[in-house]
């Protein structure tokens, strides 16, 4: 019964709906500020809630794609309207639609100005994200993928704090840049194989010469999204200067859309080029790892060391996705899933003691255990969680990244584990300075420890990240038909094509 | 020869031409305060005639002994002209009454312009060429300088006249070449020519660049675009739309018809004249946009850029470019009519502002015409689902189709380039503290406009199949066995 319904595109577009009713509002500031909020929580709860029938009907142990919607829509291109999910895109759907009820609670009380318009952002950006994991359609992958810079831009723009106008241009120009080379390059193999649809894309077989330009040309965009070194620049800045749901949404699900397009599209499309560029990408996320950390490491700004933490998780990510074997890439997949909600409720954590005391210097804080215990405990879990300590939903996808990693080098596994070391430092560094300590300033000793709204963000986060940790089987299994599917085409393009990775040899040995 | 079948043919202009006639005798008769009526029924005339060409007979006929030309893509181009003509019409009334320049032949001269711009669209002839140009040219010299006692608008009149006959002048030595090397004015002769390997000689080859260089001239493309900015700034508001819109169209659709029709089998001598002036109008319209406080002059710049991007696929030369620059066009009408339609609106107290930074904090003081342009500007810088993204993508498949990568690199990176003025824009209205408020109300024809120009623009992706295979069937006009 439910199976019959246009679940996909349900699920993208009811937001919409939600905004055009909040667009629609009329009438007095304060009343429409409250029904906005409230239109806002109640579309995306049953968004999120259509979104587990997509989970529970999900069919595992099959690497097709489900769900599968398809519909003329500029037929003298030949471009379809077609929906569909996989073991891959699937979480991540889910990502967004937790995330984004969880941001219009976490803006309740933080955002008091031009609510409505804030909450019709949201609401677009959540049909944007979705509709971008979900769509089969290159084209249409463009255009949710960019779309996102429109509420993004203005989320930052006007709710952001000091800096904002210079953080939501470069947010955006980075972006924009990166994304219509990679607009050429879907017109080029358009143009190569007739078609944008995804699936027939990924079984065309691109000639290898052309694959190294189309590939770069999507590493254009993706590194930016991603981002990884050395264009991450942008993120620290948008990330500050976000308001908090921003930073959140910025780290939980668009971080996850450059990766999410190597995944989707580098690997499986361009194969010979993967297998010619995968030491640029380790080289680039060993750096990426190593050196945002370092950089993590020198921060006095919360959000600003947390934003760089960021860029140091998705080197993870990319060096799993290239290690191209099942526990790499299952590992990064997860990393990302993991990261998804670590690093949104970190963003969250900052949130809280940022809406009080409203400065995110780390030097303003201290001791806030003595009068903020539950809070203490929360940043606690999460912090740990991020440094991937065994039991949290951390640990699970960095283990399998560096377990892939070393099965390709012993070096390149050695060099991502690093990363962890590292990690931990910083984060500790955090934790004690802010939480640990004697409670000395006294702006601090008046603060309130979290409320039931904070408790009820944190709360699902809170059960996820510990869940994940102890028991992954559910995600890894709803991943693991189609990453073991990408895995063999992988290997079966290159059969046919041949290896060509000079540079290759040299480090596997 | 029958000329009843040469009256069917050309009925849509015959009617406009007898239209504007009448009413210029009517104004004569009814003298000064009969300008609401002239203005509005010039428009009905423009309405007619929309709908006398969709009725019209079809296509693919000429008459007049050849001279004009009658087929899918004139169609196309000429409901272009038509729908920007008269929504940039409805727009000025109020405007021109406000403004004490409300003289009944301002809507006449329009729609003597317009005449002339459907005949260049259906030109078939170099002298029909010519004519078309002429007519449509001289009556926007003495609209730009209509509020005569104003120095600005003096100006700006004086300015496009002297350097529009120059650039007529060079037109015209182009076509005297061009006829001097092959004896011929009509373009069906000059392909059959060309078509039978006809020499292409030198002479001939000067006198393309001449005829290319009066057209970039009219479309305002680089090197030709220099009397733009000013004369955007210099011009009444509502005349401004009026450039920005119909003559656009016109001088594009006219491009396209010389270089694709008697001389589409010269791509190769032309083609590189038509990728340098894209480049480097969209380079100019990108780089010196980006230091205007003026928002008309901004304006200018961002059409110099717009007509960079339809050369593109033009410069493509093939059927997807055609149609290309007829998405493209279609597109670029509905933005720059509503994106004035808002410059229009921009009043304080009782007075026309025009600086960018009198849209400050828009967003709070009137949050739907912010609203509104905010969707032109995000729709101009060509991000998605918007539907300047569209005829981006349509440009740029072309110029990849025709192997011109760099061509279309080039076009992307200035696409990033500009969109930095129009996210400025963006950010005035939505970032900035309010300044004083516009003038309301902004008049109900204006509010219909406005939302019918943004509605369209933002949800072109839902339903886009109507302008874009219409674009596609005007394309197949250049190439009639199809592809």
């Amino acid at each position: 019964m439910m199976s019959s319904w246009p679940l996909l595109s349900l699920v993208t577009f009811l937001p919409l709906v939600g905004a055009a009713f909040i667009f629609a509002a009329r009438g007095d500031d304060a009343v429409v500020a409250r029904n906005a909020r409230y239109v806002a929580l109640w579309t995306s709860l049953i968004t999120f809630v259509l979104s587990l029938f997509i989970w529970f009907g999900f069919e595992r142990g099959t690497a097709d794609f489900q769900f599968v919607e398809k519909a003329e829509w500029i037929p003298s291109l030949g471009l379809t309207y077609h929906m569909g999910v996989d073991g891959i895109s699937m979480p991540f759907v889910l990502l967004a639609t937790l995330l984004t009820p969880l941001c219009v609670l976490a803006s309740w009380d933080a955002i008091q100005t031009r609510v409505k318009e804030y909450m019709i952002a949201f609401l677009v950006l959540e049909t944007l994200m979705v509709g971008m994991f979900c769509a089969l359609d290159f084209i249409a992958f463009y255009i949710f993928f960019e779309g996102v810079l429109i509420p993004m831009f203005l989320i930052i723009g006007v709710w952001g704090g000091a800096r904002r106008v210079y953080a939501a241009f470069k947010f955006f120009l980075y972006t924009l840049t990166g994304s219509v080379l990679m607009l050429l390059a879907i017109l080029t193999m358009y143009f190569t194989s007739g078609t944008t649809d995804i699936p027939s894309l990924m079984e065309y077989g691109f000639d290898p010469a052309l694959q190294n330009w189309l590939w770069l040309a999507f590493l254009a965009s993706f590194a930016v999204k991603v981002p990884m070194w050395p264009v991450h620049t942008w993120l620290p800045d948008a990330h500050v200067e976000a308001p908090t749901a921003g930073s959140v949404i910025l780290a939980g699900v668009l971080l996850k859309m450059g990766a999410y397009g190597f995944l989707r599209f580098s690997v499986p499309m361009l194969p010979q080029a993967t297998e010619f560029f995968a030491p640029l990408i380790f080289a680039l996320s060993v750096i990426a790892i190593i050196y945002t950390s370092l950089v993590a490491l020198a921060q006095t700004d919360m959000k600003k060391l947390i934003a760089y933490s960021s860029v140091a998780h998705m080197g993870y990510v990319t060096a799993g996705i290239f290690t191209l074997n099942q526990q790499g890439m299952e590992g990064a997949i997860y990393q990302m899933l993991s990261h998804g909600i670590v690093s949104a409720a970190l963003f969250l954590c900052v949130g809280v003691v940022y809406d009080r005391l409203h400065t995110r210097e780390i030097a303003r804080y201290g001791g806030l255990a003595n009068n903020m215990p539950r809070y203490a405990l929360v940043f606690m879990i999460f912090m740990l969680a991020s440094v991937g300590l065994p039991g949290t939903s951390g640990f699970v996808g960095e283990f399998l990244v560096i377990m892939g990693a070393f099965q390709l080098s012993s070096w390149l596994g050695l060099l991502v584990a690093s990363g962890m070391v590292l990690g931990a430092i910083y984060m500790l560094v955090l934790y004690r300075r802010v939480i640990f300590g004697q409670l000395t300033k006294d702006d601090l000793k008046g603060l309130l420890d979290i409320s039931w709204r904070e408790k009820a963000v944190f709360a699902p986060l809170l059960i996820l990240a510990i869940l994940f940790g102890v028991y992954p089987m559910p995600v890894l299994d709803v991943m693991s038909a189609s990453v073991e599917n990408l895995i063999e085409n992988y290997q079966l393009a290159l059969g046919e094509g041949g290896s060509s990775s000079f540079a290759w040899n040299l480090i596997s040995r | 020869m029958n000329i009843g079948n040469d009256i069917l043919t050309a009925l849509p202009e015959i009617f406009l031409a007898c239209s504007a006639i009448a009413l210029l005798m009517l104004g004569v008769f009814r003298g000064e305060g009969s300008s609401r009526l002239i203005m509005t029924l010039s428009v009905t005339a423009l309405i007619v005639t929309l709908g006398l060409l969709l009725m019209g007979p079809t296509r693919n006929t000429s008459a007049f002994n050849d001279l004009f030309a009658n087929d899918g893509f004139g169609d196309f181009m000429k409901m272009l002209v038509l729908i920007g003509a008269a929504l940039t019409m409805v727009m000025a009334q109020r405007y021109i009454e406000r403004e004490q320049m409300a003289r009944f032949e301002l809507p006449v001269l329009l729609l003597f312009s317009t005449v002339g711009m459907l005949m260049m669209i259906s030109a078939n002839d170099l002298i029909a060429l010519y004519m078309g140009v002429e007519l449509q040219s001289l009556a926007l010299y003495v609209v730009a300088a209509i509020r005569r006692d104003t120095l600005r608008s003096s100006e700006a009149g004086l300015k496009y006249f002297v350097l529009g006959s120059l650039s007529s002048g060079m037109l015209l030595y182009g076509l005297s070449m061009i006829y001097g090397f092959t004896g011929t004015t009509n373009f069906t002769t000059l392909a059959e020519i060309f078509a039978n390997g006809g020499e292409v000689s030198l002479g001939l080859t000067v006198g393309l660049v001449f005829l290319s260089a009066g057209l970039a001239f009219k479309i305002s493309a680089v090197p030709f675009h220099m009397w733009t900015p000013d004369v955007y700034e210099g011009a009444p508001t509502a005349i401004t739309a009026f450039f920005a819109v119909a003559p656009k169209i016109a001088g594009l659709a006219l491009f396209v018809r010389v270089l694709m029709g008697p001389f589409g089998e010269l791509v190769d001598q032309w083609q590189q004249i038509i990728v340098f002036i894209a480049v480097a109008s969209m380079l100019v319209g990108a780089l010196a946009a980006i230091a205007q406080n003026n928002i008309k002059r901004l304006m200018a710049y961002s059409s110099i850029g717009n007509m960079g991007y339809a050369l593109v696929g033009l410069a493509a030369g093939t059927q997807e470019g055609i149609r290309a620059v007829g998405v493209y066009m279609a597109i670029y009408l509905f933005m720059n009519v509503g994106t004035f339609a808002v410059i229009l609106c921009m009043r304080v107290n009782d007075r026309m502002v025009e600086r960018i930074d009198d849209l400050k904090g828009l967003s709070r003081t009137n949050p739907l015409i912010a609203l509104a342009l905010a969707i032109f500007m995000f729709s101009m810088a060509g991000i998605p689902p918007l539907a300047g993204f569209f005829g981006k993508l349509y440009v740029f498949l072309a110029a990849v189709e025709s192997g011109l990568y760099i061509l279309a690199v080039i076009g992307v990176l200035t696409s990033v380039i500009s969109a930095f003025y129009y996210l400025r824009i963006i950010k005035v209205m939505y970032f900035d503290e309010p300044s004083e408020a516009f003038d309301q109300p902004i008049g109900r024809e204006m509010a219909v406009v406005l939302t019918a120009t943004s509605v369209i623009v933002l949800l072109f992706f839902i339903m886009p199949s109507p302008i874009l295979e219409s674009a596609s069937a005007a394309a197949e006009a250049f190439f009639p066995a199809g592809p």
